[in-house]
């Protein structure tokens, strides 16, 4: 029996839901021709954001990833806004200025996602650095894929933590592939978890595709954080289930793995299974918030297809803050 | 006004910011120095050279953080401190490290407004150290402003004497963009009289030191030490010259160069950095393409040649511009 009451498994449940059919959207809108760039889809990888994020508030910050509508989402930013700026909209999220790859949301403590791999780790450190000096035991997240541990700007990142005993989590999500390659391959030491020990800080290795197994090691890591006693890491084994970006023939992938972790690894039917295997939440309810993200999604779609592209005069707005 | 060396005019600049707002830090290699020494010694080394020096004693290790050898979690710490609302100050020991550090840089600090529809500022200070002349090599001389004055996002600063270099740092730290502030070594120890109390410069204004008729002369950083020799050394021959020391490439004050071009109707740029894509052909080019009218003879533009900076010391001596070759620069542009 998990601990969460039903408010909060609801919560839980609402955001991986809310991350899937956004994502499952948006491949299909991606299909249509309907979205420019390069897209990269969260889609398999749930359980991971939000039994991260269902830890922090606002005033918590997180660096994100290439991959990071889920972060985004997990973190509370406006899915209609995210829509919007996915689409080159004037009043997306980021002014249609960013696009998939570069959302951020601040009041959200949402920092930005990139798409440089290994480019958030040591901008969430330095972020750790402002929340450690507030005083007031909030917290930074670093996101990560695999192909991430293996940039030497992570490397510098967690160490600049460990040596500064930051407020500061570096979550690696291992969906199997860097790209195009096997972490089998990519990944030198026996698995991430150990090689963050390596720098010096305690490291937990959960089943990503259980929100359960993440919220639990998250929250210990929280604790630890909060309370200054500096900062820890957690690798979470997922998948995803598509390609490394939209349009990606996966051509490396064995046929028929994406239907077997569909059926098997699928975080949200894992989640509802022991929800209701517990008796905490009905298949009924599950059904019920079903139904109004799947209408969330649909006028999010509407929105941002009906909403103006961004005017030519803001070309050269923002580039800095003064002149 | 007091004499003061630029190394000092940078460390009271450092003082007085870190008073007036204690959300300015400052972090990088040994800008403290000596932590995990065995003398125990703190503030060994106040920054390599001496410019960070006593800062910790007065503002703690929350705020003077030395940090490992590691240039990019150097920068991207201090863009994501400046993200969540900070105000830092990265040290990048020598320029030329740079190299080790550009994503940070010029994908993430310099990029962050823009990408983010303008909901996010990143007011961050990176303070390097540049320049040859003192036999360190092809990695630790380079003056590469250049490489990053290209960058939208991005202000850079290259300041040329120690007022200057003091209200030019105030003004970045103060500022809410990603600046690059450039130091070069060889101009730590020259004096120059600062203004006593509150010393601001404002960025995108071009300081004039000498004032002609002849030719416009624009140098940049140290080179404006070498162009006031050389023009100085004219007078005696008839020839009078402006000087521009533009002081921020980015923003580029272009009115006072176009000004001047438009009395003078002579150009000749001095840049320490290797002649290709360089500040000096930069400015050319700008010059070319919008004040062509005023020009009555080819611009000249003196530079490193197209090399890395050499170690020994004939070898560095010719590789930089020096008062010689600036005052036979202008006397040919003059003379025709």
């Amino acid at each position: 029996m998990t601990n969460l009451d039903k408010e909060a498994l609801l919560g839980a449940y609402r955001r991986m839901k809310t991350i899937r059919e956004f994502e499952e959207r948006l491949h299909l809108e991606i299909q249509q021709g309907q979205i420019a760039g390069f897209t990269h889809l969260y889609s398999g990888q749930e359980a991971v954001a939000v039994g991260v994020c269902d830890h922090l508030s606002d005033d918590d910050l997180i660096a994100s990833t290439h991959r990071g509508h889920g972060h985004c989402i997990a973190k509370g930013c406006d899915v209609i806004g995210m829509m919007k700026e996915i689409y080159g909209r004037a009043d997306g999220l980021c002014n249609g200025k960013g696009g998939s790859m570069h959302i951020a949301d601040f009041d959200k403590g949402m920092l930005g996602a990139n798409a440089i791999v290994g480019g958030g780790p040591p901008l969430a450190t330095g972020a750790a650095i402002a929340t450690r000096n507030a005083g007031k035991g909030h917290i930074t997240v670093s996101f990560g894929g695999d192909g991430s541990c293996n940039q030497g700007t992570v490397f510098e990142a967690m160490n600049l933590a460990v040596v500064l005993k930051l407020p500061t989590i570096f979550v690696f999500e291992d969906n199997g592939y860097s790209e195009h390659t096997g972490v089998s391959y990519a990944v030198g030491s026996k698995d991430i978890a150990s090689r963050c020990r390596g720098f010096g800080m305690p490291a937990a290795k959960v089943n990503g595709d259980d929100y359960f197994d993440v919220y639990d090691a998250m929250g210990e890591a929280v604790v630890r954080a909060r309370s200054g006693q500096g900062p820890s890491a957690l690798e979470c084994t997922t998948t995803r289930f598509f390609g490394h970006f939209e349009g990606d023939p996966q051509r490396y992938r064995a046929k028929g793995e994406v239907e077997e972790h569909r059926e098997n690894r699928d975080c949200l039917k894992i989640f509802a299974a022991r929800v209701v295997r517990e008796g905490t939440l009905s298949a009924d309810e599950l059904a019920a918030v079903d139904a109004e993200v799947l209408a969330l999604i649909d006028r999010a779609v509407g929105e941002a297809q009906a909403a103006p592209p961004p005017s030519i005069d803001e070309l050269t707005t923002d580039v800095y803050s003064s002149y | 006004m007091t004499e003061t060396t630029f190394r000092q005019a940078l460390n009271d600049a450092l003082f007085e910011e870190m008073r007036r707002d204690d959300r300015v830090i400052i972090l990088g290699e040994d800008v403290s120095g000596g932590a995990g020494g065995s003398s125990g010694e703190r503030d060994a080394s106040g920054g390599i050279f001496g410019v960070s020096k006593g800062l910790i004693f007065e503002f703690g290790e929350d705020r003077v953080i030395d940090t490992p050898i590691s240039e990019s979690a150097i920068i991207g710490a201090g863009a994501g401190a400046a993200l969540a609302g900070l105000r830092p100050i990265s040290e990048i020991m020598f320029a030329d490290f740079v190299g080790v550090c550009m994503d940070q840089i010029y994908n993430q600090a310099a990029k962050f407004r823009y990408m983010f529809g303008g909901k996010a500022s990143c007011p961050l200070v990176i303070r390097t150290a540049m320049g040859a002349g003192m036999n360190m090599g092809a990695q630790h001389s380079q003056t590469i402003y250049p490489i990053l004055t290209g960058v939208p996002g991005l202000k850079i600063v290259v300041p040329s004497n120690a007022a200057d270099a003091k209200g030019l740092l105030k003004t970045a730290i103060r500022d809410d963009d990603p600046v690059v502030f450039f130091e070069h070594k060889a101009l730590y120890n020259r004096k120059a009289e600062v203004p006593e109390g509150e010393h601001l410069v404002p960025f995108g204004e071009a300081a004039m030191p000498r004032e002609g008729d002849d030719c416009t002369v624009i140098a940049i950083g140290r080179m404006v030490v070498f162009a006031e020799k050389a023009i100085d050394g004219l007078s005696e021959s008839g020839i009078s010259c402006d000087l521009i020391d533009p002081r921020t490439l980015s923003p580029l004050d272009t009115e006072t160069i176009f000004e001047s071009l438009e009395h003078t109707g002579r150009l000749v740029i001095v840049d320490e950095s290797p002649p290709r894509c360089s500040a000096a052909s930069d400015i050319a080019g700008i010059v070319a393409s919008e004040a062509f009218g005023s020009l009555r003879a080819p611009i000249k533009l003196v530079t490193a040649p197209h090399a890395p900076v050499p170690f020994a010391r004939e070898l560095e001596r010719a590789y930089m511009p020096g008062p010689g070759d600036i005052a036979a620069a202008i006397e040919e542009v003059v003379r025709g």
